[in-house]
């Protein structure tokens, strides 16, 4: 399953609210690209999603930017049957993806319903068109 | 680790609790003036005798609204902090520093009513110009649906139960528990009749695993507590009530009810610094306290508390709550005999005031022999706590 939209409310996305903060846009600029971009200490080489000012293992502020390969495992996920928000129509799930490359994101998978999620599962990255302008990560079932 | 300077240098002698209610209909400014008044009341103090005003940043007007309010003439400290009761340890200080002789610690929050933001309220977002903590909500969480602190805290939960294999069968006794002492507490509005397992196991599932009994309700409400040097206490109106120690405590990778990229998602490591230095500068241990005045802002957090400051081994907390028996008034460890916060509404100065009345031997449901009681607040994030005992 997909998440449904009511497609009369937007997307509460940081393009909503006109500024990209300022760590988090290459991120998303990757996401347009149909990547998942991890932040990169480039003193340590500690992996970092969400991005941060610091790196907090060695206190580098010097980073750089990699590729993930977008396959990862269900660590925990949480249905909603009633939406907090209105863009989003219930039930719906938001999982938390463990990352084989270690960072945890959190996202939505398609095609799989609540029901039938498992902690574990093997996971890879697809990228949806939301809407008009934006483009989300989410999930299917690997394989 | 902190000098251990605080240790018995610190009482509490008043508290004022105003009528809590889902729609009060006055201001936070009013609630605010009117518990600080009830609280010299209960002292026996004059209000100008109060010479310190200390709150929490989100809750309420600010110190110079309140003493204006009250006409007090003047404040030699005043001070705010954040998260969970952490503004009792700026008292603390206050005081065991010689800042002021009377400080009061108010918490004036009309959480339905009034004009508090909803944290789930992308909209606030919008106010947000720079990178913040807020970012990690909003740009990686928000756009996925992961919204509301319910659904924070159900991410972590299903977790917990993955690890562990607690139940809501288990966990459900932490709001049977709660309702059976709201019932008996007439400060609590939630809970006119005891509610069984089977109730909870009724109640509807927001957030799946998370229940709408899960989770505490707003409330409006207004709490003011007056501390003091145990030496000033003495000869005042109520038995003091010491504070034998004060703690706050944080955590590697900590983010308010989402800390999605530790290790491991389903320990409250805050929780556990914070009561490994309570029970240090006290010089007591978990089987010295009589009571404990829980967080179940989020009942999955009651277990972990259990774990992390002691009470039990890791993973045993649910087995701990399961059945009631042993938290309830009477138990091996009663946990808010006033009906905590599911019964009371989301305050987290109740859980003082409780257990003030609770060694003053005034409870509505009283725990024989109470004279030390734990007090935790903050589960999800920054901790903070103290362990009060009978003077």
């Amino acid at each position: 399953m997909t998440v449904e939209y009511n497609p009369d409310q937007k997307i509460p996305h940081p393009a909503m609210w006109g500024v990209l903060y300022k760590s988090s846009t290459p991120f998303w600029e990757g996401v347009k690209n149909k990547k998942i971009m991890l932040q990169k200490c480039k003193s340590c080489g500690n992996l970092l999603n969400p991005p941060r000012p610091m790196c907090p293992k060695c206190q580098s502020q010097e980073n750089e930017w990699i590729t993930a390969k977008g396959t990862g495992k269900i660590y925990s996920w949480v249905t909603f049957n009633e939406a907090p928000h209105p863009a989003f129509k219930a039930p719906y799930a938001a999982v938390l993806v463990e990352l084989d490359e270690g960072p945890r994101i959190v996202s939505n998978m398609v095609d799989v319903k609540p029901e039938d999620l498992e902690i574990g599962m093997a996971v890879e990255v697809t990228f949806e068109d939301v809407a008009e302008d934006l483009t989300l990560p989410k999930f299917r079932k690997a394989g | 680790m902190a000098i251990e300077s605080i240790k018995d240098k610190t009482a509490i002698v008043g508290i004022g609790v105003i009528d809590f209610s889902t729609n009060i209909g006055r201001s936070e400014w009013y609630s605010a003036c009117q518990c600080i008044k009830l609280a010299a009341d209960d002292a026996g103090l004059n209000i100008y005798d109060i010479d310190g005003m200390v709150k929490n940043i989100d809750d309420g007007p600010d110190p110079s609204y309140v003493q204006k309010g009250l006409g007090i003439d003047n404040l030699t400290y005043h001070s705010e902090s954040h998260w969970g009761t952490s503004a009792m340890m700026n008292a603390v200080q206050g005081v065991a520093s010689g800042s002021c002789n009377y400080c009061v610690y108010y918490q004036a929050a009309h959480r339905v009513s009034g004009p508090e933001k909803s944290i789930s309220d992308y909209r606030v977002a919008r106010e947000v110009k720079d990178d913040s903590l807020d970012m990690i909500r909003y740009d990686f969480f928000s756009p996925f649906g992961l919204i509301g602190q319910p659904g924070y805290v159900a991410m972590m939960y299903r977790r917990y139960m993955h690890e562990t294999g607690i139940t809501p069968e288990q966990l459900g006794w932490i709001p049977v528990v709660d309702s059976e002492n709201a019932a008996k507490n007439p400060n609590a509005i939630f809970f006119d009749k005891p509610i069984t397992i089977d109730d909870y196991m009724k109640s509807k599932v927001i957030a799946d695993p998370i229940r709408e009994l899960d989770c505490a309700p707003k409330v409006d409400g207004a709490i003011a507590i007056i501390v003091t040097t145990p030496e000033k206490a003495k000869s005042m109106k109520q038995k003091p009530v010491i504070i034998s120690s004060n703690a706050a405590g944080m955590a590697p990778e900590g983010q308010f009810h989402t800390s999605y990229t530790r290790d491991v998602i389903t320990e409250l490591p805050e929780m556990k610094n914070m009561g490994d230095e309570l029970f240090r500068i006290a010089g007591i241990g978990p089987k010295d306290i009589k009571l404990a005045m829980l967080d179940d802002t989020f009942t999955p957090y009651v277990p972990l508390q259990l774990e992390a400051l002691g009470f039990c081994g890791k993973g045993e907390g649910a087995a701990f709550i399961e059945g009631g028996e042993r938290i309830r008034v009477g138990g091996e460890l009663p946990i808010n005999p006033d009906g905590g916060l599911i019964g009371q509404g989301r305050f987290d100065t109740t859980r003082i005031v409780e257990a003030v009345r609770q060694i003053r031997g005034t409870s509505t449901n009283q725990v024989a022999g109470a004279d030390t009681i734990l007090v935790a607040s903050g589960a999800g994030g920054p901790a903070d706590g103290l362990i009060l005992r009978k003077a």
